[in-house]
């Protein structure tokens, strides 16, 4: 089998978040670089908050995916050299966590020191942005936690760094 | 590069990060209110996280597996600073430790994004942002409960004259500053200590709290060579106990 970037990515895109499970690792931009030798797969993977729990366990399924599709050899390397900031997720990665019902992060790169962007945040339902938010810390280090005055209903924000 | 001088600054900093996670994760179910229940074990899983990176730093040049750095050490044998091993005492106490550290911690980090040591300059970037949210958090409670009310400005004025000798012995100086600095691992305690000051003041001066008189506080040292407060070993023994009782188990 002669394998190829293109190849590894299209068996990544079907490795989900655990947490997420509509958003693939590829689309979430945690897989920072592929590295094939012959029959063997070197792939690099950063977390998004180093704190993330679920890292282990998308490193297995990274590894299990790849072992179904036949690459005989797979190792997979934790690092920070690319580090993880929101810019990294898709544009369809942010598609598809808004049909989850949570609100994207703002695209492009963000300036912290800058953190209004935290107010007003669209409302995953209707796009107002008649919002506010109720707490930078959500239900995973990834999430804040938001409330839409016109739907006057809580939601979820995947938090941009 | 002088390793030795690396590596006793990587553990200062993995042990803060892990035992104020710890009394982070104290808050959990206990806190004053649900959001600060959650914002407090989220900064304590942030923590942890964190300290388990820069273990891992650590195994990478020689020393044990981050687990077995963790659990096994007895109080002696770590280098947090006394502030952050303190109990939680009420929650003005743990908000004023909290904007503290974690703003000492913010700059730290900013500035270790330029040291030599490129995997920790690369680790400090990412952890840089993740504090961004920290400082956020407890810049937000400062400035609002430090110009409420009576009662809130006095706890929290309180709480800060009680926490800054304290404090102040994050910054105990180690006995490898100098190599740390002349090879460009890390600017010093000095000059982070200046820039913290500053900080400190810009925030409280928003709000109705007095600071200290920086001249008349005398810094409480020890914990960077291993001497604690009576409040460490209990909270290590707690920390460790099922790590103890079966070394082996997976949670």
């Amino acid at each position: 089998m002669q394998l190829t970037e293109e190849k590894i990515l299209e068996w990544l895109h079907d490795v989900k978040d655990p947490e997420i499970p509509v958003l693939s690792l590829v689309d979430l931009g945690i897989i920072t670089d592929i590295n094939i030798n012959a029959e063997s797969v070197h792939i690099e993977m950063t977390p998004t908050f180093v704190g993330c729990p679920a890292l282990d366990m998308m490193k297995n399924d990274v590894i299990a995916r790849l072992t179904k599709a036949g690459v005989n050899h797979v190792d997979v390397e934790v690092n920070f050299k690319k580090a993880w900031t929101s810019e990294r997720i898709s544009e369809n990665g942010r598609k598809a966590l808004k049909k989850f019902g949570l609100a994207p992060p703002p695209a492009g790169k963000v300036l912290l020191e800058d953190l209004d962007i935290l107010e007003h945040v669209a409302c995953p339902r209707c796009d107002g942005t008649n919002t506010q938010l109720k707490n930078p810390f959500g239900p995973t280090l990834c999430r804040s936690i938001h409330y839409c005055l016109d739907c006057k209903e809580a939601f979820e924000q995947f938090k941009p760094v | 590069m002088n390793t030795a001088a690396l590596i006793e600054l990587l553990y200062k900093m993995a042990d803060d990060q892990l035992i104020l996670g710890h009394r982070n994760s104290e808050w959990t179910g206990m806190g004053p209110l649900l959001e600060e229940d959650i914002a407090f074990s989220s900064m304590a899983q942030d923590k942890i996280g964190q300290s388990h990176a820069l273990y891992q730093l650590l195994h990478q040049l020689g020393e044990q597996e981050p687990d077995t750095v963790a659990f096994t050490r007895n109080a002696g044998q770590f280098h947090n600073c006394i502030f952050v091993e303190l109990p939680n005492g009420e929650y003005d106490f743990s908000l004023i430790r909290h904007f503290l550290f974690d703003t000492a911690e913010a700059i730290r980090f900013e500035m270790l994004s330029r040291t030599s040591y490129k995997p920790l300059a690369e680790l400090s970037v990412k952890i840089r942002a993740e504090l961004r949210y920290h400082t956020l958090h407890a810049n937000t409670w400062i400035k609002q409960l430090g110009s409420a009310t009576r009662e809130s400005i006095g706890r929290l004025q309180h709480s800060l004259e009680a926490a800054m000798p304290y404090a102040l012995g994050m910054f105990e100086p180690s006995p490898l500053e100098k190599e740390i600095i002349s090879q460009g691992i890390f600017e010093g305690e000095v000059v982070l200590r200046e820039r913290w000051m500053n900080t400190v003041a810009q925030v409280i001066g928003q709000t109705q709290l007095t600071l200290p008189d920086w001249k008349l506080i005398n810094p409480v040292y020890g914990g960077r060579s291993g001497k604690h407060s009576e409040h460490l070993q209990p909270l290590l023994d707690e920390m460790s106990e099922v790590f103890r009782i079966d070394p082996s188990a997976e949670w």
